[in-house]
């Protein structure tokens, strides 16, 4: 990380492309780069020196173009802005921009090309048509997949240091001094004699200027901001409840509305009777859209009521009736013909399991909602002169763009995005369902500004959930160790179905069912992970971690039984098998931490672990469980990362802490099943993930070993399930293998 | 019908049954109440009436029995409650939109237990949902508001 980079004006995006691992995207990014996508809408006296810095007379914005949904990915944006522009934290602005193909994320294109390189042939020439399709979802300007960090890192400090450089230049042709004369501080150039330039009055001189290309950053004892505790900018706001949420955006003229959708996810709306609805006080309106009806109303209440009157026929779901129906299909699907990939076969496991006594286990995952806490909501206002604005928070703002424009009937860059904070997403804000519903309504009333908002009890049953799954593990131990390990994956395919309700088509083997599980770092000498493509189910979207939230618990917790059968300590084994030093310093931390000296920690309490390679990080968790009178209690949950650089210790701390109460929570208590194609739970009654009695201890440690600087929101969930289902095995040795536990054990 | 929201007196004409939660975010424009579940499942819509932590979204306007607190009248940036003093020293939020209902709750318990046990905490505590998973943080910093209240 120590190199110097230097950065040309139209090309310092492109040299994150080379950096983010030289996949064929960097060089189309190369052939067609993007105009500063804040320079049309500047005006008179303001600058925009770089995508990503905007100076005026009253300050200085960054531009922070991925969306926080609590993650606080503003907060790190804009301090690796600000690490080498010179800039106060606390006194500059954060603005997410404009939806512009110049903030494509370079990172998950990273993530999407590993998984090319070990498939062989024709195989792997699919993955890359894979890829290429992946890299037009990419290049729409995607928050997701724990890529906000890597994909800032040099960018965003890029940005910073090209930024400052040029307000330099400016001051010193001003001074008729040198340029390298000059320091800055504080929003300020200052000459050696002492005299001083806000950056905010050089603005109108800059912007007339070439940007200053050529720049090293700055190495990391010089640095002010990373790897110092932060107070986030948004943290007064969100303790006083005077933060703005999408949900509470006012525009004039507004009305509200809500749908009722037919509760068969996907399936049509047949007729419908609106007449008790239309009698009720503040309706004004009932009007079809995409699979149900929408009232709407003068307050939100009105409409929720308004809608819950509304008598509807409805048609079917495209899925199973049954959930024995949905688990029926993924049994089915461990056949050569619904084989998606084979990316690890080390060995000859074959051989190894027809020579020994192959212990076997199956596993399963269910289908999981996002359920953030402020439920999904879009403005949308189709304007008199052909635009259309639109207020939401979403992680997708150019898809937002085409789709409203395909409904209004124009061009997606008529339509303006104002990106609002958001209240939780887990994956929820990859969908746009809700403001293309807002822009089906707002059509129908153009000039008025429609505010749909999804009552909790539709923004649950009609999320697109978790993949449900189903594993299959076998294998063989000798001389107390693992000697073979074939893990098989069954799950519908999460890339093809969010995609295919973005328009496209993604061929080739699908990343995601096999993540977590065939790149894990460990030496088993015959080991296979295949996945299997599932066809028929629930449409899903990716939830917080993605493919490795379910095949983390399948990876570990198959290991596990292969160590038990072994007679090998859980921690002794994964160490003795461990390929790679990152990983093993990552074990080795949760050991000392947890100070392991076996998974049996007297009567009724116990420990199990898990490491979870996800993301490119390395996470490993250590979780210690007491059988009480009331049920397992989680006592203490032990957790160390690979990073390679810890960017806010205290949001780092905070992501972990959020990511193990997810994955325990979700693991323990939550599952949305179908009956006749209609999600059964509907409220947090029915799905409660963790409440505060059952949240454990949490002990943090962030490690620095690598080189590449990666993302924590997603890497803490995989491990958390099968740590806990070791742990609830060590003290009661009763097996898991289904999620959520909590059929099977109480939970104190 | 008249209430009283944050120390000023509103008349309403609204239907008697709409919830305290919706009469306060749409009829009054005080948007730091939060809808998160609508049926008292979450804890994201909790104010004090009378100085009680209750679920706005249960109660109907025409049964509000006081004065009601929000979190927008419990203190303000320039002039914090210890409880959001608190939360804000201690980084709490994520995304912070149940942080308005965990405040007004906890306000609410150290009101009556000024020096609550961890195990008052996980009891008055465990109604307000959070799916960000602050919960380490949020217990730090009910014990460090019940100090500075303590302190006087």
């Amino acid at each position: 990380m120590g190199r110097a980079r230097t950065i040309a004006r139209r090309t310092f995006l492109i040299g994150s492309a080379a950096i983010a691992g030289g996949v064929a995207f960097g060089v189309w990014r190369y052939k067609t780069p993007y105009a500063n996508p804040l320079e049309p809408g500047l005006a008179e006296g303001e600058a925009a020196l770089t995508p990503y810095v905007k100076i005026d007379a009253q300050g200085v914005t960054l531009i922070t173009p991925r969306a926080d949904k609590g993650q606080g990915a503003y907060q790190v944006q804009a301090a690796l802005i600000a690490e080498e522009l010179d800039v106060d934290i606390a006194e500059i602005k954060a603005d997410p921009g404009p939806p512009s193909a110049a903030y494509w994320n370079g990172a998950l294109s990273e993530e999407i090309a590993e998984f090319s390189v070990p498939a062989g042939g024709a195989m792997r020439q699919v993955a890359e048509t894979g890829v290429s399709a992946m890299s037009k979802f990419i290049g729409l300007q995607i928050t997701g997949g724990s890529t906000t960090v890597p994909d800032a890192w040099d960018k965003l400090r890029a940005a910073g240091a090209s930024a400052r450089e040029t307000l330099k230049q400016a001051a010193a042709e001003e001074w008729g001094l040198a340029a390298s004369e000059l320091k800055t501080e504080n929003g300020r150039v200052i000459a050696p004699d002492g005299r001083e330039r806000a950056y905010t009055e050089l603005a109108p001189r800059v912007a007339g200027m070439e940007p200053v290309q050529d720049v090293a950053l700055r190495p990391p004892e010089a640095w002010r901001y990373i790897g110092k505790p932060m107070q986030r900018l948004d943290i007064a706001r969100k303790s006083t409840g005077t933060m703005t949420y999408g949900i509470d955006v006012e525009v004039e003229g507004m009305v509200h509305a809500a749908v009722l959708l037919n509760p068969a996810q996907g399936g049509v709306l047949r007729s419908y009777d609106s007449s008790e609805a239309e009698a009720m006080r503040g309706v004004t309106g009932v009007v079809p859209v995409t699979g149900g009806v929408a009232v709407i109303a003068d307050n939100t209440w009105r409409a929720f009521q308004g809608a819950d009157a509304i008598e509807a026929e409805w048609g079917a779901a495209q899925m199973p009736e049954t959930m024995e129906g949905h688990w029926q299909i993924l049994s089915e699907s461990f056949t050569a013909e619904a084989q998606d990939s084979q990316p690890r076969d080390d060995g000859d496991v074959e051989a190894a399991l027809s020579g020994g006594d192959p212990v076997e286990a199956e596993y399963r995952a269910p289908y999981l909602a996002h359920a953030p806490l402020e439920p999904i909501n879009a403005i949308v206002r189709i304007n008199e002169d052909g635009t259309v604005d639109v207020w939401t928070g979403t992680q997708i703002p150019r898809f937002v763009q085409n789709n409203v424009g395909a409904i209004a009937g124009i061009d997606a860059s008529d339509v303006r995005v104002h990106a609002q904070m958001i209240g939780g997403s887990f994956g929820h804000r990859l969908e746009d369902e809700v403001v293309k519903h807002a822009a089906e309504i707002a059509v129908q009333m153009k000039g008025t500004p429609v505010k749909l908002t999804y009552k909790r009890e539709m923004d649950m049953t009609h999320d697109f959930p978790r993949q449900i799954a189903m594993a299959r593990a076998r294998g063989t131990v000798r001389d107390g160790h693992v000697e073979s390990y074939d893990l098989g994956i069954a799950m519908p395919s999460v890339t093809v179905s969010q995609m295919g309700r973005q328009g496209l088509s993604v061929p080739g083997p699908d990343s995601q069912i096999v993540a977590g599980a065939w790149e894990q770092p460990f030496a088993i000498p015959n080991h296979r992970v295949t996945g299997y493509r599932a066809e028929g189910l629930a449409p899903i979207s990716s939830w917080r971690s993605v493919g490795a939230s379910s095949n983390g618990f399948f990876y570990n917790a198959g290991l596990d039984e292969l160590i038990e059968a072994a007679g090998a300590d859980p921690m002794e084994e994964r160490l003795r098998l461990v390929s790679d030093p990152l990983a093993r310093a990552v074990l080795e931390a949760v050991a000392e931490m947890s100070g392991w000296e076996g998974a049996k920690m007297g009567e009724g309490k116990g420990r199990g672990v898990a490491l979870t390679r996800s993301f490119g990080v390395y996470c490993a968790e250590v979780i210690e469980v007491s059988d009480t009178e009331d049920g397992i209690m989680i006592d203490k949950v032990h957790v160390a990362a690979e990073v390679g650089r810890v960017v806010d210790p205290v949001n780092f701390e905070n992501q972990v802490a959020g990511g193990v109460v997810f994955g325990l929570g979700h693991a323990m208590n939550c599952e949305i099943t179908y009956e006749g194609g209609a999600a059964q739970q509907e409220n947090f009654y029915s799905y409660e993930g963790m409440r505060l009695r059952q949240c454990p201890q949490i002990m943090v440690r962030g490690l620095e070993n690598g080189d590449a600087v990666r993302g924590i929101g997603e890497p803490p969930v995989p491990p958390a399930a099968p740590a806990l289902a070791g742990a609830i095995f060590a003290a009661t040795g009763q097996r898991l293998r289904q999620m959520p536990f909590n059929k099977f054990v109480d939970f104190a | 019908m008249q209430i009283t929201v944050d120390g000023t007196e509103h008349e309403l004409d609204v239907e008697s049954g709409m919830p305290l939660l919706w009469v306060l975010r749409d009829e009054l424009g005080i948007k730091g109440v939060k809808y998160g579940c609508g049926v008292a499942a979450c804890g994201a819509c909790t104010v004090h009436i009378d100085g009680e932590a209750v679920r706005s979204c249960q109660v109907a306007a025409g049964d509000v029995w006081g004065p009601v607190t929000t979190i927008e009248g419990l203190g303000s940036p320039e002039a914090l409650h210890a409880v959001q003093a608190a939360w804000i020293e201690h980084q709490v939020a994520q995304c912070g939109y149940c942080q308005s209902g965990q405040i007004m709750q906890a306000a609410a318990l150290l009101a009556e237990t000024p020096a609550p046990t961890d195990e008052d905490i996980d009891f008055a505590m465990d109604g307000n949902l959070c799916r960000c998973g602050t919960y380490p943080r949020i217990r730090a910093a009910v014990k460090t508001a019940a100090k500075t209240l303590q302190e006087g």
